[in-house]
């Protein structure tokens, strides 16, 4: 092990560590704003609205990213259609390509996610709901949403971290992510070990942040459902 | 539907390799599991504290930067190790058994979580009552433990199973000729990427759709005597 090999270069690492935390941020975020409404549409008991979302999800979640990834950089140059349209710019580049393949890929997920929760919602919520005569929309935004963003934080913090496990792949269509620099390292100077440990370094503390960014969200989110133990002390005084 | 120029055979090869590599990985890693899972539950120190790091460390790091330190990292470790037993040519890691090494000592720790889960879903009660009754600990595993073990982990296994498939697909970065290899070969050949990728993603449709079909059959065979609400 030579570590001052990796303290030389130390700045490709830094400059893989943006890129990575740029795709896995972005396509997160839009992988969920896609994924919100459309597991809404899922749960729908219109077949025709149904359908589509649900081949949609059993494309991205049935074949590997991998391979979603290659048919988006390579494959959509196949078409002369496409190269000819406004859109070549963009999927001609590497970087839009990945975090289109991602964005695509993770909002499947999540849209199953989000679609459990959904399911899961107490029956009795929604009729109290109806009861008070909400509309569709209103109960919506106001009960059923929340309570499944609540159920479905668990299994989204597991899908954060196979996303940002899954943007490792990026390196393979020639982005300089963490995964991308350590191949860089290895390649210049042929050491594996002091490159990919300190890429898989670099992985693990991105993974415990999540882990205890998830943990600090859930305090938040499930503040109700502690017990509350402050209340009798500030009753008594 | 699709003219695949003559590389069909190809491909069908590649998807071979995908299977035989998949069987390969998940009966490592189901040793791996079985393993883990006991050591998680032992009472040795050393033993838990082996495994909780094997766990912890397999969840915090990607599948290709494991797998790339395996075949580049592993490679060289041979290639030192080697000449000091006596051995002075120089060795290539084959990749199939970088890959299968790979993927089964990842997926033994997803296993592991899976299998610990399965074996504390057992009641204790039954296992002590085997003991009472004489049953050697082979016998308590064999009889009560594993086939109550496997209804539990079923749907754990199944989707790690499903998961292990895609994950194979990264072999075809360290130059193993699996389905993926062989699409970019043919892609790169004729000049219709979009053909054989998705040629390509089909097939591991087809494979997680017959393997979700199977596990749904192995699932209603284990909870046979489970009385459903």
């Amino acid at each position: 092990m030579d570590l001052s090999l990796i303290i030389e270069n130390i700045g490709i690492y830094i400059e893989g560590l943006k890129h990575t935390v740029v795709l896995v941020s972005v396509s997160l975020f839009i992988g969920l704003l896609l994924a919100i409404p459309l597991a809404v549409l899922r749960t729908s008991k219109n077949y025709f609205i149904q359908a589509p979302i649900r081949a949609y999800v059993y494309f991205f979640r049935g074949t590997p990213l991998l391979v979603q990834m290659f048919i988006v950089y390579y494959g959509f140059g196949q078409f002369e259609a496409i190269k000819a349209s406004f859109l070549w710019p963009f999927f001609k580049e590497a970087y839009f390509c990945a975090l289109f393949a991602f964005t695509l890929n993770t909002g499947a997920y999540t849209t199953e996610i989000i679609r459990g929760a959904i399911e899961a919602t107490p029956h009795g919520e929604i009729e109290a709901a109806k009861a008070t005569g909400m509309s569709r929309m209103l109960m919506l935004r106001r009960i059923i949403l929340p309570s499944a963003f609540r159920r479905a934080l668990p299994t989204y913090s597991n899908e954060i971290i196979f996303m940002l496990h899954g943007s490792s792949l990026a390196s393979v269509i020639t982005i300089i992510d963490i995964t991308g620099a350590a191949r860089i390292i290895n390649s210049r100077f042929y050491s594996p070990y002091e490159a990919f440990l300190t890429a898989a370094v670099f992985y693990m503390a991105l993974t415990f942040l999540i882990v205890f960014l998830v943990k600090k969200l859930e305090v938040r989110w499930y503040a109700h459902l502690r017990p509350q133990e402050t209340a009798t002390v500030e009753a008594r005084v | 539907m699709f003219n695949l120029h003559g590389y069909g055979p190809s491909i069908l090869q590649g998807t071979i390799v995908t299977i035989a590599i998949s069987l390969a990985s998940l009966a490592l890693a189901m040793l791996l599991g079985i393993g883990g899972a006991l050591s998680k539950l032992s009472s040795s120190k050393p033993l838990q504290i082996a495994s909780q790091t094997y766990t912890t460390i397999i969840r915090g790091i990607p599948d290709l930067v494991l797998m790339l330190l395996v075949f580049f990292g592993g490679q060289v470790f041979i290639n030192q190790v080697a000449p000091m037993v006596g051995y002075e040519e120089y060795i290539d890691i084959n990749p199939f058994i970088a890959g299968v090494s790979t993927i089964g000592f990842i997926f033994g720790a997803y296993m592991t979580e899976t299998f610990r889960g399965a074996i504390l879903a057992v009641p204790r009660g039954q296992l002590e009552a085997a003991y009472a009754y004489g049953m050697g600990r082979m016998k308590v595993f064999s009889r009560i433990l594993m086939p109550q073990m496997i209804r539990h982990a079923s749907p754990g296994f199944g989707n790690n199973w499903l998961v292990l498939v895609k994950t194979t697909a990264l072999v075809s970065i360290i130059g193993l000729d699996d389905m993926v290899r062989k699409a970019s070969l043919a892609a790169g050949a004729t000049r219709m990427p979009f053909t054989f990728y998705l040629v390509v993603a089909l097939n591991y449709l087809i494979i997680t759709s017959v393997s979700v079909y199977i596990l749904k059959w192995l699932e209603t065979r284990y909870s046979m005597g489970v009385i459903k609400a």
